[in-house]
C-alpha cells in the first residue's frame, strides 16, 4: 500500500505540470482556434531565466517575477509577430506557425542561456514529508498548490471581471463578439499572455523537482497536448483532470506494469478514450449552430 | 577580339593561380575531421571534446604542427544523431579529405560512422564509451574512453570488497544506459553478486519515484547501481534521497563532472561511481604517474573555456594526442601508416590512464585507470 500511495504522489505532482501546460493549450484554444504548441516553451523560458536571474545575484521571488514577465512579453511578440499577420490563415497555418516558433525558441534559448541541464534550489528545503510510508518533496506542495492557485484565479477571471467574460465570449463566437465591440484580437493577444504566463509559472515552480535545460518544452508540450485532448481540448476543467490522469497513469504504469512501456502505457489509455469518447472526458458533442 | 583574348586569358591565368594556391595550401596542412554532438542531449559530452580538439589543434599548430605540417580541424555537430553522423562521416571521406578521424560522442553515432571509415580505410578513434566499438576489433577503429563493461567490473570490485551481495538497478533506457546494463548483467556473476531488482527509465523522465520505489521493495537490497548519463541520473539520485533509501548508491563514469554534483545537490553525499583520474586531478599523490598529463591538461582547458573540466573532453585529448603521436611516428599522412602506428601505441599516458594497444585491443587500458570515487561535502574524494 505505501508504494500506491508513493506512486499516486509522484504522477500527482508530474501531473499538475502536465495540467498547467494543457490550460495554457486550452486558454489560446479558447480565443483562437490555435494549439499553441510553443506551450512548453514558455514552461523552459519560466525555468531558465529564473535559473539565469538568480545566478546573476537576483533575489528567488523576483528572479521568477521577472522570469514570469519575460515569458509574458515572448508570449505577446509570438502573437503580435507570428500569429497576427497571419490572421486569416487556417487553422493548419496557424499550428504549423507555432512549431516554427517552438524551434525558433529553443534555438534562442540555446544561445540566450546555455545547453546544460539547471536546477533550482528547492523553495522550502529539501527534507521529504513521509506520509503513510510514502515521501513527499517540500515542493511537491508548492507545484500542487501552485496549480491549484491558478486555476481558481482563472476561474475568477473568467467569471468575474468582465475582460474575462470577453475572452468567454470571443471564445463562443468571435464574429457576434466583435459586434458587441470586444476587440478581439486583444483578447488572442491576451490569451497567449496568460498562457506564457501560466507557463512559466509552473516551469518555476517544477524545476526544483525534475531539472530544466533549452530542450525540455518539446516533451512537455507533448505530454500537455495529450493531457488537454484527454479532457477535452478546450476546456479548463478537463485540462486540470487531463493533466492529473496523465500523470498518474504514467506513474502508476511504471510501477506496476513496466517502467520501460510507461510512455506508451499513458499514449494507448489516451488513444482508448478518445475511441470510445472523440471529445475527451469533458468534451461537448461538436454542434455546429446555424 | 584582342581585348576579349586579354581579359580571357588573364582570367584563365587567375583562376590557374587560385587553383594553384588551394592546392598548395592543402599541401602543408593535414586533415583530422571529427563529428561531435556539440548540441542535443548529449552536448555535455560533446561540448567539451569540440573545444578541446579546437584548443589543442591550435596549440599544436603554435608549437610547430606535425611532421612539419599545420593540423587542420575539419569539425562537424552530429547532434548525437546517428544518421547525421554517417552523412558527416561520408563528408568528411569523401569531400574534405581527412587522413584520421577523432570522435564520435556517443556509441549510436560512433556504430553509424564506423562502416565509412572501415570502407575508407581511414583510423576512427572514438570518444563513446560502449564495448561494442573494440569488441570485436575492427581494423581502423580506435576507442579512448573507459569501457562501460570496466566501470561494471569497478563497481562490482567495490561492492564485493564492502561486502555488498544483493543490488538493485535502475538504468536508463538511452545507447548507453543501454549497453552498460547489459554488461553489468553479463559480469555480475563473476562477483558473486545477484541483481535483485532490475528497472529502467527513459533518458529524458522527470521522475523516477516509482522504479526506486519498487526497487525499496525488493528483499535483502544491500546497494544500488545505476547505469546511464545526462540529466537522468541527477534525478535518480534526487529520488533516492527523497525515498529515504539506507543502503548506498553506485553511479557510472557516466555521471562523471562537476555538474552532476550541482544538479544532485545534497542528495549526490556518498555516491560511489568509478571515473578517471582526471576529475581528482588536485588531489592526485605527487608520485602519480598521471598526475602531470591531467594537471596540465585540466589547467589549459579551464584556462582556455572557463569552464570545469569534465573527463570527456579529456577522452578527446587522449584521442588527439595518440593520433598525433602516432603521425609523428609514421612520419606520413598516410591513413594506413597511421593506423598501424595507433594499434603500436604504448605506453601512452592519458587523461583515462595508460594506454598500451595491440592488434587484438583497440583500447589499451585496464581497471587500473579507474579510480573509485565517493562525493564528500560537494566534492569527488578516492576512496581507494
Amino acid at each position: 500500500m505505501p508504494e500506491l500511495l508513493q506512486f499516486c504522489v509522484s504522477g500527482l505532482t508530474v501531473g499538475a505540470v502536465y495540467a498547467l501546460v494543457a490550460l495554457g493549450f486550452t486558454i489560446i484554444y479558447n480565443a483562437s482556434d490555435v494549439v499553441n504548441f510553443a506551450q512548453g516553451e514558455f514552461v523552459m523560458i519560466g525555468g531558465m531565466a529564473t535559473v539565469f536571474l538568480t545566478a546573476a545575484g537576483i533575489a528567488l521571488p523576483l528572479a521568477a517575477l521577472l522570469a514570469i514577465v519575460a515569458a509574458m512579453a515572448i508570449g505577446l511578440a509570438l502573437h503580435r509577430f507570428a500569429i497576427e499577420p497571419a490572421r486569416g490563415a487556417s487553422a493548419v497555418t496557424l499550428i504549423i506557425i507555432t512549431i516554427g516558433a517552438s524551434i525558433f525558441l529553443r534555438g534562442l534559448a540555446q544561445v540566450v542561456f546555455d545547453k546544460q541541464f539547471h536546477s533550482l534550489p528547492a523553495f522550502s528545503g529539501d527534507e521529504p514529508v513521509r506520509f503513510g510510508g510514502a515521501a513527499i518533496l517540500p515542493q511537491s506542495f508548492w507545484v500542487l498548490a501552485g496549480a491549484g492557485v491558478i486555476v481558481l484565479a482563472l476561474w475568477a477571471f473568467f467569471n468575474r471581471t468582465l475582460l474575462g467574460k470577453a475572452v468567454l465570449a470571443t471564445a463562443a463566437n468571435r464574429l457576434a463578439a466583435r459586434l458587441v465591440g470586444i476587440n478581439t484580437s486583444f483578447v488572442v493577444g491576451f490569451s497567449f499572455v496568460v498562457s506564457a504566463g501560466i507557463g512559466a509559472v509552473a516551469g518555476i515552480l517544477v524545476t526544483p523537482i525534475t531539472l530544466t535545460s533549452y530542450d525540455i518544452g518539446t516533451l512537455l508540450a507533448l505530454k500537455g497536448f495529450a493531457a488537454a485532448m484527454l479532457g477535452g481540448m478546450g476546456n479548463p476543467l478537463g485540462a486540470i483532470v487531463g493533466g492529473l490522469a496523465v500523470g498518474l497513469l504514467e506513474a502508476l504504469g511504471a510501477g506496476y506494469i513496466s517502467s520501460t512501456y510507461k510512455d506508451a502505457i499513458a499514449f494507448i489509455v489516451i488513444l482508448g478514450v478518445l475511441f470510445v469518447l472523440p471529445g475527451g472526458l469533458f468534451g461537448k458533442a461538436s454542434v455546429e449552430r446555424v | 577580339m584582342t581585348d576579349f583574348m586579354k581579359r580571357f586569358g588573364r582570367a584563365a591565368l587567375m583562376a590557374g593561380a587560385a587553383l594553384f594556391a588551394t592546392s598548395a595550401m592543402a599541401e602543408d596542412t593535414i586533415k583530422i575531421g571529427a563529428s561531435l554532438a556539440v548540441t542535443g542531449p548529449a552536448s555535455f559530452l560533446g561540448d567539451p571534446e569540440a573545444k578541446t580538439l579546437e584548443l589543442y589543434v591550435e596549440r599544436i599548430n603554435e608549437a610547430g604542427g606535425v611532421n612539419g605540417k599545420q593540423l587542420e580541424l575539419v569539425l562537424y555537430d552530429d547532434g548525437g544523431n546517428a544518421n547525421k553522423a554517417r552523412t558527416f562521416a561520408t563528408r568528411l571521406v569523401e569531400d574534405d579529405g581527412i587522413v584520421a578521424m577523432v570522435g564520435g560522442s556517443t556509441t549510436g553515432t560512433t556504430m553509424a560512422m564506423v562502416p565509412v571509415f572501415e570502407d575508407a580505410g581511414i583510423p576512427f578513434i572514438s570518444l563513446a564509451g560502449a564495448v561494442v566499438i573494440i569488441d570485436p576489433v575492427k581494423e581502423y577503429v580506435f576507442k579512448t574512453p573507459h569501457t562501460d563493461r570496466m566501470a561494471c567490473q569497478k563497481i562490482f570490485t567495490d561492492m564485493q570488497a564492502r561486502g555488498i551481495s544483493k543490488v538493485g538497478m535502475i538504468s536508463g533506457t538511452g545507447g548507453f544506459g543501454k549497453s552498460m546494463r547489459d554488461q553489468c548483467l553479463d559480469v555480475v556473476g563473476d562477483f558473486g553478486i545477484e541483481i535483485v531488482a532490475d528497472e529502467t527509465y527513459g533518458p529524458k523522465d522527470s521522475d523516477m519515484t516509482p522504479q526506486l520505489t519498487n526497487i525499496k521493495a525488493a528483499e535483502g537490497l544491500q546497494a544500488v547501481i545505476n547505469p546511464g548519463f545526462g540529466q537522468g541520473p541527477a534525478i535518480v539520485t534526487r529520488n533516492f534521497q527523497q525515498l529515504g533509501f539506507d543502503v548506498p548508491l553506485y553511479q557510472s563514469h557516466g555521471v562523471a563532472s562537476k555538474s552532476f554534483i550541482d544538479l544532485a545537490g545534497d542528495a549526490a553525499e556518498g555516491v560511489r561511481l568509478p571515473a578517471s583520474a582526471l576529475l581528482v586531478a588536485d588531489k592526485l599523490p605527487d608520485d602519480d604517474p598521471q598526475k602531470q598529463v591531467v594537471v596540465d591538461y585540466k589547467t589549459a582547458y579551464e584556462e582556455a573555456t572557463g569552464q570545469p573540466v569534465s573527463t570527456f573532453g579529456g577522452h578527446a585529448y587522449d584521442g588527439l594526442m595518440i593520433l598525433v603521436e602516432a603521425m609523428e611516428r609514421a612520419g606520413s599522412e598516410d591513413p594506413s601508416a597511421i593506423r598501424d602506428e595507433i594499434e603500436k601505441t604504448a605506453g601512452f599516458m592519458g587523461t583515462a590512464g595508460v594506454v598500451n594497444m595491440s592488434a587484438d585491443d583497440h583500447l589499451g587500458l585496464d581497471l587500473t585507470a579507474f579510480r573509485m570515487l565517493e562525493i564528500k561535502n560537494g566534492d569527488w574524494t578516492i576512496v581507494e
